[in-house]
């Protein structure tokens, strides 16, 4: 299970919590997330922006 | 005043002290302008006093904004933590969500218990929307930040325009498509307001739908529950709204109607001016480049940014979506508006001037540099445009 750090405002994807708001139930790994995965607090950066903490 | 210290990289303390801190607070007051309308009515019986915030935002903000001109002070970085977390500042975006409000439940009150000629009951209904349209800028404020209770807020305020889906259109929708021909809140150029209008009013509602019955979807909730958080928002407006019905009686349904209109269309000015034909480049993956400054139109204009809690500073917020109010920057060879706001606006109203202030301005930023293929062209006037710029397409 890895974490993941949108660069831009710190927001956390970790993939043992996942994002309930957002509807990624724990577990959910961040490379099922969809293709087009914006940063749910900025939404300027992307799937591909996120980095591994 | 309270002061901030702090380290500059080459080692050197600073001692930061914020010139604008007291005046943030004309961003709360300034909802409130339909009561000096009415306070003057009541005094002097002339209902003509109504329209004087119309007089204000109209003619008086853009004087002001040339008169006193513009503001290019950053903070340094080395206190924009210390900035971000001083509650003060933080604490005026919460007390201006009652005031629009009591903005609205006074205007209304007043519409509907007085005998008014109906040039100044659409007065002040218009001017009722304008204060409304602000609430649309707290909520704004308020709706990028993390925390819950500013999330909250943000949506209770969203109500008092009837605008409740803004919270999830703008942060999710316009932020990530903002300065692209997808973003129907990014005016094209060549295209007039009333045009981007008629896209952006309906289009916006339409993405933050479809952004939200993604997410209850995923989460396997009803799009038509409590979980839905446009109609949580819209709840709270048909509640506020029919209540000032029950309240003032049928003549508050024509009031309420110039009312949403008013306070919508001060968010299609705004948005029509913020990124008025720019345009991100796509990479070579297909995929847009990431938003700079340079794709939002920024104004440093002083009284307009006061009473706007630095919205113009908008191609700072773009880039940097979460940073505070306070803190927000300017930065050189930005693409900068000639006024603030409330003159833009004015000048977005006459196509004709608009187009003759701005497109030069646009072709002339450096990232443009005349190139119209760098530009968010307006579809139907693509060969006029091209032609009249002697480029082909």
């Amino acid at each position: 299970m890895t974490t993941f750090r949108c660069p831009e405002c710190g927001y956390i994807f970790s993939e043992k919590d996942g994002d309930q708001h957002e509807g990624y139930p724990p577990g959910t790994e961040f490379s099922s997330l969809p293709d087009d995965f914006a940063c749910p607090d900025c939404s300027v950066r992307f799937k591909e922006d996120f980095e591994e903490v | 005043m309270k002061g901030y210290t702090g380290t500059l990289e080459n080692g050197e303390a600073i001692y930061y002290c914020d010139r604008k801190r007291w005046f943030w607070l004309l961003s709360v007051l300034y909802p409130l302008q339909p009561f000096l309308g009415i306070w003057l009515h009541a005094e002097t019986g002339n209902q003509a006093w109504l329209l004087l915030p119309l007089a204000l935002g109209y003619v008086a903000a853009p004087l002001l904004d040339w008169f006193l001109g513009e503001d290019k002070n950053n903070p340094p970085e080395a206190v924009v933590l210390q900035l971000d977390r001083d509650r003060y500042y933080r604490v005026l975006t919460y007390i201006v969500v009652p005031l629009h409000f009591i903005a609205l439940i006074g205007a209304a009150y007043w519409a509907g218990t007085q005998e008014l000629a109906w040039w100044s009951f659409i007065g002040l209904a218009v001017v009722a929307g304008i204060a409304s349209g602000l609430g649309i800028n707290t909520g704004h404020e308020l709706g990028h930040k993390k925390s819950r209770l500013e999330r909250s807020l943000a949506k209770i305020v969203l109500a008092v325009p009837a605008y409740g889906h803004f919270w999830i259109e703008h942060s999710r929708g316009h932020h990530r498509d903002v300065a692209t021909p997808e973003d129907p809140a990014s005016a094209r150029m060549g295209e007039s307001i009333y045009k981007f209008a008629m896209r952006e009013i309906p289009g916006a509602f339409q993405r933050a739908w479809d952004i939200e019955k993604e997410r209850l979807g995923r989460r396997q909730k009803s799009l038509w529950g409590i979980d839905n958080q446009i109609l949580q928002s819209l709840s709270l407006t048909v509640a506020l709204q029919l209540g000032l019905i029950v309240a003032f009686g049928w003549i508050l349904i024509p009031f309420l109607v110039i009312h949403n209109f008013f306070a919508w269309w001060q968010l299609t000015s705004a948005n029509y001016v913020e990124h008025y034909g720019l345009l991100r480049q796509k990479e070579e993956n297909g995929k847009y480049e990431r938003c700079h400054p340079r794709h939002s139109w920024n104004s440093n204009h002083v009284y307009s940014n006061l009473v706007l809690f630095h919205l113009e500073r908008h191609s700072d917020h773009h880039a940097h979506p979460l940073r505070r109010y306070q803190s927000l920057r300017h930065f050189d060879d930005l693409p900068t508006l000639p006024n603030g706001y409330f003159g833009m606006y004015l000048l977005a109203y006459v196509p004709f001037l608009w187009y003759l202030a701005m497109d030069k301005r646009l072709l002339a930023l450096p990232h443009i540099a005349g190139d119209l293929d760098k530009v968010n062209v307006e579809p139907s006037k693509r060969k006029t445009l091209y032609e009249k710029y002697g480029q082909s397409e």
